[in-house]
């Protein structure tokens, strides 16, 4: 049963065809991992299916409702409450602590300072990272802004995780220590992680991977 | 790398001499190591009796090298399994891996499943050693990386030659 289905994703940016025919299939709490060279399609892929682009046809299934069809607010709502993510960076703000910065989508969702910072103090201690709290994201090392950016994608408690090359901006052995820490994390809350990366090592983390070739992707799961 | 499987592969382009044979297996996968004759007659004879090949005609005179010999359909059968059968994951398989994308091509069979079944077998092994490594102590955590990063730079080939297959496509067959 897939908690994250989408069919026949076509996009194009002028004449360029990001997506040409792409299935994907995402079950709860398994960490998929989307594969393919440069240019194949990955990062459109997972705008499209966490309802940040709308792709010219074919649709998306978020447990039942279609997100293709929701109206913008309804649908930057499911993306609040349901999903969290990890870019490769710049996406911490750089004017906010980097507790503030993990409380910032619980606040957002109406929670008292007090207790989002008490639940963010908590995941940055879980991702190893509870020595930065006061610090601003300018202020810490690349592989530690990288966990407080994964405990921002995690305090809300989402069902999905999507991950665009979370690593790609780090060295082997930090890259490998946020993977760790993201899909244990996940795994322990149940989320579902969508991984795009181009690294077989970052890709061993996953359960299974989806290689994208010419926007078109091949996911064995698909058609179960 | 298994040389009853090329040799049976190439068989699958017509008949022909073992001496043939030999020419064509050096000219396409034998650059570090040409195969002696006396491999390529005992092969032969092997795959003979296992019933892969057939004598296809003898030239006047005698000896080994008179026979020509052709692929029976237990033969095509053969190299099918062996072209859709992944590598079992481990260092220095590039002359197997090339010999099987290249036997795929001549034979207009799809060179994509071949390197997708072997990505698929290389990632399975990954994620193993990196379940071993991430539950291991700091030695299980060096020895798996070993391994890792020899298995990564396997697939950077493997993606490298998916992109280039239309290229290889015209090379092999030209
Ligand atoms: N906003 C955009 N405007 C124009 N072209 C784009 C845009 N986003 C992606 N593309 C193009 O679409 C193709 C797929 O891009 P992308 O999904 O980013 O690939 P990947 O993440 O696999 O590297 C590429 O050719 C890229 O140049
Ligand atoms: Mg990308």
């Amino acid at each position: 049963m897939s908690l994250l289905k989408a069919e026949g994703l076509f996009k194009s940016f002028g004449k360029t065809h990001a997506l040409d025919g792409a299935d994907i299939s995402i079950r709860a709490g398994e960490v998929v991992a989307v594969m393919g060279p440069s240019g194949s399609g990955k990062s459109t892929l997972l705008h499209c299916i966490a309802g940040i682009l709308p792709p010219d046809k074919g649709t998306v299934h978020y447990s039942g409702q279609d997100l293709t069809a929701m109206n913008d607010s309804k649908r930057s709502e499911l993306r609040r409450t349901e999903f969290g993510f990890v870019f490769q960076f710049g996406q911490l703000v750089p004017e906010l602590t980097c507790l503030e910065n993990v409380a910032l989508p619980l606040r957002l969702s109406g929670m008292k300072r007090k207790d989002a910072e008490r639940a963010s103090r908590d995941w940055l201690a879980r991702l190893e990272v509870d020595g930065v709290a006061d610090q601003r994201p300018g202020e810490t090392s690349g592989g530690q802004g990288q966990r407080v950016a994964v405990a921002r994608a995690l305090v809300t408690r989402p069902k999905v995780i999507f991950a665009d090359e979370p690593t790609g901006a780090l060295d082997s052995l930090n890259g490998e220590r946020v993977m760790h820490l993201l899909t244990t994390a996940a795994r322990e809350t149940g989320a579902a992680v969508v991984l795009v990366t181009h690294e077989p090592r970052v890709a061993a983390y996953s359960d299974r991977e989806v290689v994208v070739r010419d926007g078109r992707s091949r996911d064995v799961e698909f058609a179960r | 790398m298994s040389i009853g499987h090329a040799l049976l592969g190439l068989l699958e382009g017509g008949p022909r001499h073992g001496y043939d044979l030999k020419r064509s297996y050096d000219e396409r996968f034998g650059q570090d190591r040409p195969l002696h004759y006396g491999q390529v007659y005992s092969t032969l004879s092997r795959l003979l009796k296992n019933g892969l090949v057939t004598e296809a005609g003898v030239e006047a005179g005698d000896g080994p090298e008179r026979k020509r010999y052709a692929i029976t359909d237990a033969g095509v059968t053969d190299v099918e399994r062996w072209l859709s059968t992944p590598e079992k994951p481990e260092p220095y398989l590039q002359n197997t891996l090339y010999a099987k994308v290249v036997l795929a091509l001549l034979s207009g069979r799809s060179a994509t499943e071949v390197l997708d079944a072997q990505r698929a077998a290389h990632l399975t092994t990954m994620r193993e050693l990196t379940k071993r490594k991430v539950d291991g102590d700091l030695a299980d955590q060096l020895i798996c990386d070993f391994a890792l990063f020899h298995l990564e730079a396997d697939l950077r080939w493997l993606e490298l030659t998916a992109a280039r297959l239309d290229q290889l496509a015209v090379e092999v067959t030209r």
